[in-house]
């Protein structure tokens, strides 16, 4: 590893935690200087995830030993080519979302917005590159706690009561988790996921019970975080409850577990496994179908376009988790390509149901006829787009996505159900979406006057933002090939998991005990 | 033997009594359900290195043989999330508590409340 690479590498952790300190302690009073900081915290990470993005599409893995300790008795950090996008994801989502929070001035509804968006992003930014079972754990509570705060930014009876149920879900969560790190701890006695990866090969039979049940409970912590039903119950109340811009962020926050499922289930309990190689899969695979009819049915039964964004989030995980469920890497590629997508989509969706709720007055984002409001144009179109790209309609990346999963599932036992389910769903949503947009832009036009609004602030920022994550969604399409072709080398390293383990312990450590 | 069959049965009734309080309805059972199940989760993190009595976890020239370090580490690491996020669910449910009236954790009142 270069130390340039390596330099890059830290630097995307470090970075935010020291931003974070830094508008905690000495920018408390200048909300002006922290907008900049955290503004530039944002767009720096975007440089240095692309700049990983390009060094990772090489193909090599690198590992970088915290403090030099040599792994695996020390944390490693990973760079391949599935961490070094989900950073470039996340780092472009933020600086999106906090380009809204600053444009409409939502970080002043309350204290400490800028510290904790940073520390959010030193969460997501070290679960997907730490190289350690137990780091990864503290990653994910770092996310969770920053999460908790966001959440409740701004406050309110009704955010303070979903808060509670958030925040209690996610600590039953977390202390499953560590059951889950604990027993592979005792069976195999190591913490590094690729000397797991080793160990969990080599495993005698009589172990082999034991790791499957780890690997099981681990599954069912992330599939918590991915909002797989039957554990999707808290995402609709929560992201609905919060901030737009909040919610927006928190797209990339059920990522954090869909990622968490593919690294774990390739790497420690992947083909090499023996009992417990990809045992997660066909739990998983008829919970993920039903999440997907869930979430999309979940759409009519929402009052407000806030729980239609919340309610598609859901929908577009059990896509996304019923490609990933199969584990192949023909289907991983697309499933990888789909999470893209549907991360920007939501958040699109999430902030142009926040900007259109802002100019309603009295009726917010409840789906009922009311006088026209200000920007009704530009933003009815923007809802159209972004309902497309969230549907998976052409010509944005939903259609793309959809169609390759579609694709990668072909040979897969479960097809038939797979393809029937994304297939209705699309249907049901396209209905959702059309009856939704006809109540909110096309017969309320009908009606005579127009909502008077109070001076806004960020009229074109704002909208700029949402635009410029709906335009991603095009761009997502227009560059398709070399996106693809991106994911579906991702997908072939995630399954050649000997590559992951010689970068972190070296050579001739497949034949170590 | 009976160690194992003490420390195993502490770890079953702490998590039995933390799942309980978990599912009630009121937050404070809930805050004090998952104070046990963390207590349950360190002891359980704990035993994973395996129990041993009377060994020294870091270097000593006397010694013969050694307990596991690590997941004494871990379970510090543990404690002291728990010990935060415990505090944090607390100052929470008393704000949502002061703010809606309410200390379900659904957010609905009791019809015997009400009453």
């Amino acid at each position: 590893m270069t130390p340039a690479i390596s330099l890059l590498v830290a630097a995307a952790v470090v970075l935010p935690a020291v931003m974070g300190a830094a508008s905690l302690l000495l920018l408390r009073h200048r909300l002006d200087t922290s907008r900049l900081v955290s503004l530039g915290s944002c767009l720096t990470l975007v440089g240095i995830a692309a700049a990983l993005v390009i060094h990772a599409s090489g193909g090599t893995t690198e590992s970088y030993a915290l403090g030099n300790w040599r792994a695996p008795f020390g944390i490693v950090l990973v760079l391949d080519r599935l961490s070094a996008m989900m950073l470039l994801l996340t780092a472009a989502l933020a600086t999106a979302v906090m380009t809204y929070a600053v444009a409409t001035g939502m970080d002043r509804k309350g204290w400490h917005f800028h510290p904790l968006f940073q520390f959010q992003l030193l969460g997501l930014n070290g679960a997907f590159l730490t190289g350690d079972l137990f780091n990864l754990f503290v990653f994910f509570e770092v996310l969770l706690i920053a999460s908790y705060g966001l959440m409740l930014h701004g406050q309110g009876p009704q955010r303070l009561k979903a808060g509670v149920k958030y925040v209690v879900i996610n600590l039953v969560g977390s202390t499953l988790f560590l059951v889950g790190v604990g027993l592979l701890y005792g069976v195999t006695g190591t913490l590094n996921m690729a000397d797991l990866a080793v160990r969990v090969a080599a495993a005698p039979v009589g172990d082999q019970g034991l790791i499957a049940a780890s690997a099981l409970v681990l599954t069912v912590v992330f599939a918590l975080k991915a909002a797989l039903a039957p554990l999707h119950f808290w995402l609709p109340g929560t992201y609905s409850a919060t901030t737009g811009a909040v919610a927006a962020l928190f797209a990339i926050m059920t990522k954090v577990g869909a990622y968490a499922i593919i690294r774990t289930g390739t790497l420690i309990f992947g083909a090499e496994a023996g009992a417990a190689a990809f045992v997660a899969g066909p739990w998983m695979l008829p919970a993920a179908i039903a999440t997907t009819f869930i979430g999309f049915i979940g759409l009519f039964a929402a009052r407000g376009l806030r729980d239609m964004a919340a309610w598609s989030v859901v929908g577009s995980m059990g896509v996304l988790l019923s490609a990933v469920a199969v584990f192949t890497a023909e289907a991983m590629g697309p499933a990888l390509y789909y999470m893209l997508h549907s991360t920007l989509a939501g958040a699109a969706l999430f902030l142009v149901a926040d900007l259109i709720a802002k100019r309603r007055g009295v009726h917010v984002d409840a789906l009922t006829h009311a006088p026209r409001f200000c920007q009704a144009g530009v933003l009815s179109g923007l809802f159209f787009l972004a309902a497309i790209g969230i549907v998976g309609l052409p010509p944005l990346s939903g259609f793309v996505g959809k169609l390759l999963i579609l694709d990668g599932v072909r040979e897969a036992p479960a097809a038939a159900w797979i393809w029937g389910s994304i297939l209705i769903t699309t249907l049901i949503g396209v209905l959702a979406f059309a009856r939704a947009g006809s109540r909110l832009f096309w017969k309320s036009s009908e009606l005579e006057g127009e909502i008077p609004t109070r001076v806004l602030r960020g009229r074109v920022v704002g909208v700029g933002a949402a635009a410029a994550l709906v335009a991603a969604l095009g761009l997502l399409a227009v560059f398709g090939g070399p996106v693809t072709a991106y994911t579906e080398a991702t997908a072939t390293q995630l399954f050649a998991p000997q590559g992951y383990v010689e970068a972190v312990l070296g050579k001739n450590a497949g034949g170590r005990r | 033997m009976t160690m194992e069959l003490l420390v195993a049965s502490a770890i079953a009734v702490l998590t039995a009594a933390g799942v309980y309080l978990v599912l009630r309805g009121r937050t404070f059972p809930v805050v004090l359900g998952l104070a046990f199940l963390s207590y349950a989760i360190n002891l359980f993190l704990f035993a994973m290195g395996r129990l041993v009595i009377d060994r020294p976890p870091i270097y000593d020239k006397a010694a013969e043989a050694y307990t596991d370090p690590l997941p004494q580490a871990l379970v510090l690491t543990a404690i002291v999330i728990a010990f935060g996020m415990t505090a944090f669910v607390v100052v929470l449910a008393l704000r949502t508590f002061l703010e809606t009236g309410v200390d379900h954790v659904d957010g609905h009142e009791d019809a015997e409340d009400a009453s």
